[in-house]
C-alpha cells in the first residue's frame, strides 16, 4: 500500500458477538456500585495508572460490558483508592476493581 | 489430721481424672498442631526462646501477670479486671496450694493427682492447718468472682460494657460448669468437715469439673492454655505469617471473648457492622467458617483499635489482612514495566514523597514544600507530577506479592535518588516505608517529626494564632506508628490545643481508611459522624489530622474547619 505519510486511528467498531452482559451482571452482584456509575470520567482523571497503562475504571466498566480486553488496564492498577475518593456516585471503586479481578479466568 | 480410708480412692474421683487426661491430652494435640505450622525459622526461635534464660523468666512474669492477675484488664476495667483474676488467680492459688499441703503431709499421695482436689474428703481434720485457711480465702475470692461473672452475664452494663458477645450453647454449658464448681466444692468442704460424708456433693463436684474440662477444648475456655503460649511465641519474637495457621490461630484461640473490641470499634457507629468486630473474627475463625471470615476480614477499617485496647493482643488488622491475602485472583497486577518514573536527583537532599493521597488534597503538599523554603531546606518533591503508589493500598487489601513489586520499584526510585532523608506527609505511606521498606542510609520521617526537630533547632519561627484546634490522631500515625506528641507540640507553638474526649491510642478512625474493602462511602458516614463527635467534645474551634484522607474525609460532613498540620504551620510561620 502507498504511505501516505498519515494513517487512520484503528477502528473501534464494537463486535456485538462480544457483548458480555452475563459477567456485567455477574459484577453487580459482587459490587452493586456497577450499575450506577454515570460514565463522568472523575475516576479516570485521577487515576495515577492512567499514563501507566490507560486505566480508567469508567472504562474498564464499558469495556466489562463490552467484552473487550480487560487485563492490560488492570495490570497497572495500584489499588490507591484515588478513584473511590472522587467518585460523585460514592462507588466503592476498589471494591469493585477486585471484584473484576475475581470474576475473569 | 489422719486419712480416712487406707484405699484413698473413691469412684466419684472418676470423672475429675477422665477430664484431666482429656483436656491435657487435646490441648498438647493442639499445641503440636500450631508449633509444626511456624515457619521454619519462627519454630526454631521458638524453640531456642524456651532455653534463654533471661526469656524464660520474661514468659514466666508474663504469664503471671497477664493470664493470672490479667493486669492489662485492670488497667482497663477495674471490675472486670477484678472479676478475672479473682478467678483464675484464685483458682490457681487453690490448686498449688492443695498439691502443696499433700506435698508436706501426704507426701506418698501426690501421684494420685486427685487428693488435693477433694482433700477433705479422704482426710480428717485437713481444714485447720495454715494451708487450708488460705485457701478457704482463695475459695471464697473465687466466690466472689463468680458471683461477679453472674452479675455480668445478666447486667453487663454495670460493668460499663454496652455490648458483649452471645454466648454460643457449646460456651453456655462450659460456663455453667464453671459456675458450678465453686459452690460445690465449698458446700462439699463443709459438710465433709461436720462429719457428712455423703458422697453426692463430691460426685457433683467431680462431674462439674469433668463437663467444664470437657468442654475447654472446644469454647472460648481454649484461651486459657492458648495465652500461655501465646506468650512465649510473643516473647520469641513469632509473627503472623499465615493465614489461619500457627500464630493467627494461636491468638484466635486466645482471645476470651471479653467484647472489649465491641465497644471500641468505630464500625459499630452503625448498627449493620455490629457482628464484625474482632471478637466475632476469632469466633468464626475458630468455628471454620469460612463465608463470615471473609465478610468480617473484607469490612473492618484495619485502624487498629481492637488491639490497642485487647488485653490478650490480639492483632485484629493482621489477621484480616491475611485471610485477605489467602484469597485467589485471576488478574493480577503485574507493576514490572512501571519504569516510565524518572529518577529524581537529590543528592544529600530531602526527598518529599507525598502520595497519591495528597494529590487530593493539594495544600498540604504546598505547605509542606513552603515550610521547607522558610526553614532554607535543600529539598526535592519526588511525586510532585504523579508517581507510583507507596504500595500499602494493595498491601492491605492482602496482594501482598503485588504490594512488594510496588515496593521495590519505588526503592530503586529512592536509593538511586541519592537523597539522604526522605520526607513523607501521609501516615498511610509513612507506615509501609517503615515496615516494608529497605532503604539503607536514608532516614525516613515523617513532616511532624521533622518539622519540630526544625522547630527546635529555631529554623521555624511561629506566631501564635487565636485559634484553637482540636488534634486528630490518624490511626495510622497513631496506633500505626506511635507518633502523638510532636504534632501536638508543634500545634502548641501555632494555636491554642485542645483535647478530644478520645484521643491518642483511643482515637476514632475517621472512617475513610482505605483499609475496607467492602463498606461503601454511603455507609461510612455515620463512621464519620461519630468520630467527628467525639472532637465536637472537646472545646475547640477547628480540627487538625494529619492525615490527607482524614482532612478529606472529615471535609465532607464537619461543620468545624478542618487543616491539616503542615496547613496550621505554613500559616503560622514566617521566614526568618
Ligand atoms: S485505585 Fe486503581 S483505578 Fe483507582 S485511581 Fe488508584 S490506580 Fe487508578
Ligand atoms: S467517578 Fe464514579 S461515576 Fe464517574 S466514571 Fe468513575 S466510577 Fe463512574
Ligand atoms: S481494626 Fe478498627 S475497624 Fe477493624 S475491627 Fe478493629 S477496631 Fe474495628
Ligand atoms: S479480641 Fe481482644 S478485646 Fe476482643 S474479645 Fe478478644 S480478647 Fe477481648
Ligand atoms: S483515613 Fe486517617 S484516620 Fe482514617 S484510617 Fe486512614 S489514617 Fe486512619
Amino acid at each position: 500500500m502507498t504511505d501516505f505519510g498519515f494513517t487512520l486511528s484503528r477502528s473501534s467498531t464494537l463486535d456485538l458477538q462480544k457483548v458480555d452482559e452475563g459477567r456485567f451482571e455477574q459484577l453487580c452482584r459482587l459490587e452493586k456500585g456497577a450499575a450506577v456509575c454515570i460514565g463522568c470520567g472523575s475516576c479516570s482523571a485521577t487515576c495515577p495508572a492512567g499514563s501507566l497503562s490507560g486505566m480508567s475504571v469508567r472504562k474498564i466498566l464499558l469495556a466489562v460490558r463490552r467484552g473487550q480486553d480487560i487485563h492490560r488496564m488492570l495490570q497497572c492498577c495500584m489499588l490507591c483508592g484515588k478513584c473511590t475518593m472522587v467518585c460523585p456516585r460514592g462507588i466503592n471503586t476498589r471494591h469493585l476493581i477486585l471484584s473484576i479481578c475475581s470474576i475473569y479466568d | 489430721m489422719t486419712e480416712r480410708f487406707t484405699t484413698g480412692f473413691h469412684p466419684f474421683v472418676i470423672p475429675f481424672l477422665a477430664g484431666m487426661v482429656f483436656v491435657l491430652g487435646v490441648c498438647l494435640i493442639k499445641a503440636v498442631i500450631a508449633v509444626r505450622e511456624l515457619d521454619g525459622t519462627d519454630r526454631k526461635k521458638w524453640f531456642l526462646s524456651l532455653l534463654h534464660p533471661n526469656l524464660i523468666v520474661k514468659n514466666t512474669i508474663d504469664i503471671i501477670l497477664d493470664c493470672l492477675i490479667h493486669v492489662r484488664l485492670w488497667k482497663r476495667n477495674r471490675l472486670l479486671g477484678f472479676m478475672h483474676s479473682s478467678i483464675a488467680f484464685g483458682w490457681f492459688m487453690i490448686i498449688l496450694l492443695g498439691h502443696l499441703q499433700v506435698l508436706m503431709f501426704f507426701p506418698e499421695r501426690l501421684g494420685t493427682f486427685y487428693y488435693p482436689i477433694f482433700f477433705d474428703y479422704f482426710i480428717e481434720g485437713g481444714q485447720h492447718t495454715w494451708i487450708s485457711r488460705i485457701m478457704d480465702g482463695f475459695l471464697i475470692l473465687v466466690l466472689a468472682g463468680i458471683s461477679l461473672a453472674i452479675i455480668k452475664r445478666f447486667w453487663s452494663r454495670i460493668f460499663g460494657m454496652r455490648r458483649t458477645t452471645r454466648p454460643t450453647l457449646y460456651n453456655l454449658i462450659g460456663l455453667y460448669s464453671l459456675w458450678a464448681i465453686f459452690p460445690l466444692r465449698f458446700l462439699a468442704e463443709q459438710c465433709a468437715r461436720a462429719g457428712d460424708l455423703s458422697v453426692s456433693l463430691w460426685w457433683a463436684y467431680s462431674i462439674a469439673l469433668c463437663i467444664f474440662m470437657v468442654v475447654l477444648p472446644f469454647g472460648r475456655y481454649l484461651h486459657i492454655p492458648a495465652e500461655m503460649l501465646l506468650i512465649t511465641f510473643r516473647n520469641a519474637g513469632v509473627g503472623i505469617t499465615r493465614p489461619h495457621k500457627g500464630m493467627a490461630r494461636v491468638q484466635a484461640d486466645s482471645c476470651p471473648n471479653c467484647g472489649v473490641c465491641i465497644d471500641a470499634c468505630p464500625m459499630n457507629a452503625d448498627p449493620a457492622n455490629l457482628k464484625d468486630s474482632t471478637v466475632y473474627l476469632t469466633r468464626q475463625f475458630r468455628r471454620g467458617n469460612r463465608e463470615r471470615v471473609r465478610e468480617i476480614s473484607d469490612k473492618c477499617l484495619l485502624c487498629g483499635k481492637c488491639t490497642s485496647v485487647c488485653q490478650v493482643g490480639v492483632d485484629g488488622p493482621r489477621l484480616r489482612i491475611l485471610a485477605r491475602a489467602a484469597r485467589k485472583y485471576n488478574i493480577a497486577p503485574d507493576f514490572s514495566d512501571a519504569g516510565t518514573a524518572t529518577v529524581v536527583r537529590a543528592e544529600n537532599k530531602v526527598l518529599y514523597f507525598s502520595g497519591c493521597m495528597t494529590a487530593l488534597t493539594p495544600k498540604t503538599g504546598r505547605s509542606v514544600e513552603s515550610i521547607l523554603k522558610k526553614a532554607g531546606i535543600d529539598y526535592e518533591w519526588m511525586d510532585r507530577d504523579g508517581g507510583l503508589c507507596c504500595g500499602r493500598p494493595l498491601h492491605t487489601a492482602g496482594r501482598l506479592k503485588e504490594a512488594s513489586q510496588l515496593v521495590r520499584r519505588n526503592e530503586e526510585l529512592i536509593i538511586g535518588s541519592g537523597a539522604a532523608v526522605l520526607l513523607v506527609s501521609c501516615p498511610i505511606c509513612y507506615r509501609e516505608f517503615k515496615e516494608n521498606y529497605r532503604l539503607p542510609g536514608i532516614r525516613v520521617v515523617h513532616y511532624a517529626d521533622y518539622f519540630c526537630e526544625l522547630m527546635d533547632k529555631g529554623l521555624l519561627c511561629f506566631e501564635k494564632s487565636d485559634a484553637c484546634y482540636v488534634f486528630h490522631d490518624p490511626c495510622e500515625l497513631g496506633r500505626g506508628c506511635g507518633i502523638y506528641e510532636t504534632p501536638r507540640k508543634l500545634i502548641s507553638k501555632a494555636a491554642g490545643i485542645a483535647e478530644a474526649p478520645k484521643n491518642r491510642e483511643e482515637s476514632i478512625c475517621c472512617g475513610g481508611s482505605l483499609g475496607s474493602l467492602s463498606l461503601d462511602f454511603s455507609r461510612r458516614e455515620k463512621i464519620t459522624r461519630a468520630s467527628l463527635e467525639n472532637l465536637y467534645g472537646s472545646k475547640a474551634d477547628a480540627i487538625a489530622t494529619a492525615c490527607p484522607l482524614c482532612l478529606a474525609t472529615f471535609s465532607r460532613y464537619s461543620d468545624r474547619p478542618v487543616k491539616d498540620l503542615a496547613q496550621i504551620i505554613d500559616e503560622q510561620t514566617e521566614k526568618i
